[in-house]
């Protein structure tokens, strides 16, 4: 895939939708944003306003879109090929959902690279289990012997396993715990300086957004309300009443303390 | 003693052809007319803590306890008949994975019907508006369509929220809930907390709370027991967290990122053999200390 | 995190590395999970009782000439209708005064033949059809099924009947005709399971790895729908053996004067007031061996469900 200069993701009047006729449900509307190519850009918003829908748009895993959608400088059509699937990985946001129930660890992460024909195998499994924290006995467990944190580590093993370019993380860390989540988001700031990815992330946890990501989009009811800095967010600059809504209950929860 | 729930020395195992590995190791506590919270590591053995009160442990699983009474009736004592109607009439659990506790080929609303027919005995038209207003009650935007939707058709946070409605209806006294809001946005964890804690105020039902966000649990739950490695390392009063000595508590509340103050590097937590292997710490408390 | 305190535990080696928690090659791993399968059918009395009485039909079938009294062909019409225990006819002799021991040793090949043919094809018919039509949906999920649809509406021994009569009686004709009866219920089960996991997250995942719709079927969808497909056959082995005896009852399955075991009681039949053994004798073998495979399959159910297992 050819790279234009600071092209990463980019979203141009993305509209996506499910269902046909009045069972249509518009989970998406008219989104339009920009990542650059090495940026780090978050995605926050109510639930069920369609964040996810987008990682899914971008992935191809959302078939009905219409709009623009281009990834390392190249468009979109319906279909990804092989090329886009080595450069482009995804964190699902359920990690009861998205493990295999009858494939060890060890399995998930060798298919992974087996489909994408990376050889050492063996080394690279270590190597990735050890960086997201999970000691060598977990590499032939079942998704059965793994608790909700130690699967969503496993998830993100199979995505960082490849080597992608760009990572879509949908809620990485929100069944993680707190000291988990820092070793996970160190990791993740880590690679992205040693090796130049784009993250497009989407949590509901606004430091974690405000940690990693150096603009953030609001989204409420399928469209993104605004997008603001990092440094705006921090300092609870908001225009549209959602946002304000929004930091206003995050900083409430915090004064509560 | 009026406790709703006192659970003694239990014990969660899993024999492991190699040796037995303890998921929760000997732990104590008991649970008034109040919201507790359990909070600890991934893998500490929370989620198997709640399943084990419900004697959902799977074999080849083990559970072991003193006892674990329900309003002084030993849980352990009943047959798997009588276990099954406390499960989901006395106590309720939601479950951290709410799609997958889903069947994934029958529409949302015909499974939350279901569930309040067998308890209420509706007709199902009731049943049918009962529903409509449970998820409403969860802040579900667009009831219809959700009722009329199959499992993956819905978000994260809807699925969450689909289940507490589901735990909801039958009118629980114990309410266990398994990260109930890992996925919603603050608004609507807001919303749903307040849900649960009116619950608990006005029925005066009990609530086990477990979650990763210590912010939460501290605003929220009255007492937090903290877990690490299946034991319980510290108890304290929820709005005290931020007080607490445990070095692994600490630990924990250091590495939580901070919306007002960046840094470049998260503090992580440095493990110490010595913390799994201290004894448990009991939870128990008298109702007169609540009160 | 592992805390693991040591159990007493038998000191072998090979039952050490098949058992450890902790494989450290992937072979080691695929061993260590099929051996703990294995000891937890092994403590299924019942499911062992099962899998005894079917590996004794393997040996009496592979051994035959050699476990059998005398051919199963040798007529002695002077000791026809022999009653059991008599001169030398443990189980009896039948209307030509052939031993009926002898017959049902040399008719366990004939059974053992159809039932592995059976259980070999149907359900990889049926794994195939279920698991395109459920994964793949669209036009392809709508004629896939009602080709199913269309097998299944015909009450399953008539459909075999007019296969058979159609391609003409014998036994490879007769396990073709179970073949094609016998698949549209997997279908069915594949698809169904199918229609469960192909929305699953876990799918995704794999399809975002770039792997293609055949791949993913094979390896990602068919080992989860394997093991219902195991269980369903295993169950419904019964039946396809009294299928099978039903076509030779018929006489239009094996042929005379081939041992089959449904056969026999057809041919049994006429003196079953006067002369009861020879026609219970088969129907006993055939009890026997359809309850064995039905035991073995609540015993695979136990092991096998990952319902029990997957949380
Ligand atoms: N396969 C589908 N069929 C129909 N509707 C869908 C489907 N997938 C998602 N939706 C709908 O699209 C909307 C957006 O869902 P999405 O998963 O993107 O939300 P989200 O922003 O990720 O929310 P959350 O934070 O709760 O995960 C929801 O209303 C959901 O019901
Ligand atoms: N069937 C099993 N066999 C062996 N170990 C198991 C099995 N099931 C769970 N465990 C282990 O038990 C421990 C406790 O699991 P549990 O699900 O209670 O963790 P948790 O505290 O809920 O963690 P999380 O916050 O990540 O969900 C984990 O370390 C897990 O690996
Ligand atoms: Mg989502
Ligand atoms: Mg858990």
């Amino acid at each position: 895939m050819s790279q234009g200069n600071n092209a990463g993701i980019g979203l141009e009047h993305v509209n996506v939708w499910f269902g046909e006729h009045e069972e249509r449900v518009d989970a998406v509307k008219d989104a339009g944003f920009a990542v650059p190519f090495g940026g780090s850009f978050g995605l926050v918003g109510e639930s069920g306003s369609g964040k996810s829908t987008i990682l899914r748009a971008i992935t191809g895993l959302a078939p009905d879109w219409s709009g623009k959608i281009s990834v390392l400088g190249q468009d979109l059509g319906q279909d990804r090929g092989k090329e886009f699937y080595s450069a482009v990985q995804m964190v699902f946001q359920d990690p009861y959902a998205s493990l295999h129930p009858r494939q060890t660890v060890d399995r998930v992460l060798s298919e992974a690279l087996s489909l994408h024909g990376f050889d050492t195998i063996n080394d690279r499994i270590i190597k990735i289990l050890d960086d997201v924290g999970l000691d060598q006995s977990f590499r032939f467990r079942w998704p059965h012997q793994l608790s909700g944190g130690q699967r969503q580590r496993v998830a993100i093993a199979r995505a960082l396993i490849i080597e992608p370019t760009i990572l879509l993380l949908d809620e990485p860390t929100s069944a993680l715990d707190v000291s988990v989540q820092a070793e996970i988001l160190n990791l993740l700031t880590r690679l992205r300086t040693e090796r130049g990815l784009t993250y497009l992330m989407v949590s509901h946890d606004l430091a974690v957004v405000g940690h990693m990501c150096s603009e953030i989009a609001v989204m409420n009811d399928g469209e993104i309300v605004e997008v603001l800095s990092v440094e705006d967010l921090r300092a609870l600059k908001a225009n549209h009443p959602y946002t304000r809504q929004l930091l206003d209950a995050s900083v409430q929860k915090r004064k509560n303390e | 003693m009026t406790n709703l729930l006192e659970v003694k020395n239990l014990t969660v195992k899993f024999p492991t052809r190699h040796g037995v590995f303890e998921a929760v190791r000997r732990i104590s506590f008991s649970l008034g007319r109040e919201r507790l919270g359990i909070v600890g590591e991934s893998g500490s053995g929370k989620s198997m803590t709640g399943r084990a009160i419900l004697r959902l442990i799977k074999s080849p699983g083990i559970l072991e306890a003193d006892y674990i009474t329900l309003e002084g009736k030993d849980l352990l004592t009943l047959s798997e008949k009588e276990m099954r109607r406390v499960r989901g009439h006395r106590i309720s659990m939601i479950m951290q994975d709410p799609k997958f506790s889903l069947n994934p080929v029958m529409r949302i609303g015909d499974q939350i019907c279901e569930g309040y027919r067998l308890h209420a005995r509706a007709s199902r038209a009731e049943a049918k508006k009962k529903t409509l207003s449970m998820l409403e009650t969860v802040l579900i935007r667009d009831p219809e369509r959700v009722f009329n939707a199959y499992p993956h058709e819905m978000s994260g946070g809807m699925g969450q929220r689909i289940m507490i409605a589901m735990m909801l209806i039958p009118d629980p006294q114990i309410l266990i809930a398994d990260e109930p809001t890992s996925a919603l946005d603050v608004t609507v964890q807001k919303e749903v907390l307040e849900i649960m804690d009116k619950l608990v105020r006005e029925r005066g039902m009990g609530l086990i709370f477990i979650s990763h966000d210590l912010n939460v649990v501290s605003a929220f739950c009255d007492r937090v027991l903290i877990m690490y490695s299946g034991r319980i390392v510290e108890t304290c009063r929820a709005d005290q967290l931020h007080e607490a000595t445990h070095p692994y508590t600490v630990g924990l509340l250091n590495s939580i990122p901070q919306l007002e103050h960046p840094v470049d590097h998260l503090e992580v937590l440095q493990r110490d053999d010595a913390w799994s292997k201290d004894p448990s710490v009991s939870g128990i408390v008298e109702t007169e200390e609540i009160a | 995190m592992s805390m693991s305190t040591e159990l007493p535990q038998k000191s072998s080696s090979l039952y050490e590395w098949l058992t450890t928690d902790t494989p450290t090659s992937r072979k080691q791993a695929r061993l260590s999970s099929w051996y703990r399968s294995w000891l937890e059918l092994r403590s299924n009395p019942m499911a062992m009782f099962g899998i005894a009485i079917l590996l004794a039909l393997v040996l009496i079938a592979w051994f035959a000439p050699l476990l059998a009294p005398q051919s199963p062909f040798t007529q002695d019409l002077a000791a026809r209708l022999t009653p059991p225990g008599e001169g030398g006819y443990i189980l009896g002799s039948d209307s030509l005064g052939r031993d009926i021991l002898s017959r049902l040793i040399y008719g366990s090949r004939i059974t053992l033949y159809i039932v592995s043919l059976v259980a070999l094809m149907a359900p990889i018919v049926g794994l195939f059809v279920g698991t395109a039509a459920g994964y793949l949906g669209g036009w392809i999920d709508v004629t896939l099924m009602r080709i199913t649809d269309i097998f299944l509406a015909f009450p399953k021994l008539i459909l075999a009947l007019a296969f058979v009569s159609a391609l003409g009686a014998g036994i490879e004709n007769a396990v073709l005709a179970i073949v094609l009866t016998s698949w549209p219920p997997y279908a069915r089960i594949a698809r169904a399971e199918t229609l469960t996991i192909r929305n699953a997250d876990f799918i995704h995942a794999i399809k975002l790895q770039g792997a293609g719709a055949l791949r993913i079927i094979t390896r990602h969808i068919w080992p989860l729908c394997i093991s219902s497909l195991v269980i369903r056959v295993t169950l419904d082995m019964a039946g396809i053996i009294l299928t099978a005896a039903g076509l030779g009852f018929l006489g239009l399955g094996a042929q005379p004067p081939s041992p089959e075991w449904g056969a026999m009681i057809s041919a049994g039949r006429k003196f079953i007031l006067d002369h009861w053994w020879v026609a219970t004798m088969p129907g006993l073998a055939i009890f026997i061996v359809s309850l064995a495979f039905n035991l073995l399959g609540d015993g695979l159910r136990d092991v096998l469900d990952p319902k029990k297992n997957s949380k």
